[in-house]
């Protein structure tokens, strides 16, 4: 392994301990958000936006994703809507519940 | 027989073949568990105005905080396990790989006290509709935790390092194939610790 690969991991490793932190402190912010006097829609909006800043940071990073091929780019963004479809289908048969 | 494509990148996909294959499978994984977090939203819209956060409310926050940060360490220890393995620092990868498979086994016993807490109390999937997507959910993600635990074990053990010693870079793939499903898992909790315990 050249000495310029080795670099290259180390840099890597500086910023996988950057994103634990990261991590880390919104776990908190995750917590301490909950206990805020927020009408429970709001609560709902928080906790997801956070949990999705979360799990960006480690799919991101931790999974590679931002140097990934497009080819899985392409894999999960038809399943991120699929996905999305599977959320919507409560929503649907709940307007078709309250008639609206 | 050799299996093609574990270490090149196949020419047509630019990806070698457990690349492509570990997030197919991931894939699959976002829809099972999709489908279940879909069914939470339904039940919840359902319920009674306040009936989750009122069964929520019997869910222990600091337990299940605890086992976040447990799992966050865990996705850290896994990729510094891979780092190491890119450095050619097989000693390290050992240090790390083992320190993953002792935070995923704190995070089961933390469960299995939160498990048992809760039967203790007489709250059983059967209580409430809560408490049968809280053990649905988090029993899947249990089992998913127990898979990568069998997997990294048998990677940590000299049985299945041994490859490491005859072709390091297929040695090394392999810890990053496990590590993206490690990560995944963390994923999953990510979601499941605010909409269970928080909401």
């Amino acid at each position: 392994m050249s000495d310029n690969d080795q670099a290259h991991i180390q840099e890597h490793i500086k910023v996988y301990l950057t994103v634990f932190g990261a991590l880390a402190v919104l776990t908190v912010v995750t917590v301490l958000a909950s206990y805020l006097d927020v009408s429970s829609t709001e609560a709902i909006f928080l906790a997801l936006a956070i949990a999705t800043v979360k799990a960006s940071l480690v799919a991101g990073y931790f999974m590679h994703l931002i140097t990934e091929r497009q080819t899985i780019i392409y894999i999960l963004c038809l399943t991120f809507f699929f996905f999305l479809v599977c959320m919507f289908l409560p929503l649907i048969t709940h307007t078709d519940h309250t008639a609206l | 027989m050799q299996i093609p494509y574990t270490i090149e990148e196949r020419p047509e996909t630019g990806l070698n073949n457990s690349k492509l294959g570990i997030w197919v499978f991931l894939a699959s994984e976002v829809m099972l568990f999709g489908g279940l977090f879909s069914a939470y939203v339904f039940l919840r819209l359902a319920a009674p105005e306040g009936d989750f956060a009122y069964w929520g409310s019997k869910l222990n926050v600091p337990l299940a905080t605890l086992n976040t940060l447990v799992l966050i360490s865990s996705s850290v220890t896994v990729i510094m396990s891979w780092a190491s393995l890119k450095l050619k620092d097989f000693e390290k990868y050992k240090l790390y790989m083992g320190l993953t498979l002792l935070c995923a086994t704190i995070f089961l016993v933390i469960k299995y006290f939160e498990y048992t807490s809760k039967f203790h109390h007489g709250y059983y999937p059967s209580s409430s509709n809560f408490m049968a997507i809280y053990f649905t959910l988090t029993g899947l993600h249990g089992l998913h935790i127990i898979g990568g635990m069998i997997v990294m074990t048998y990677f940590w053990l000299p049985a299945g390092n041994k490859l490491w010693h005859t072709d390091p870079e297929h040695f090394t793939n392999r810890i990053e194939i496990a590590g993206l499903y490690w990560h995944f898992v963390d994923l999953v909790w990510i979601f499941l610790f605010p909409i269970l315990y928080l909401l």
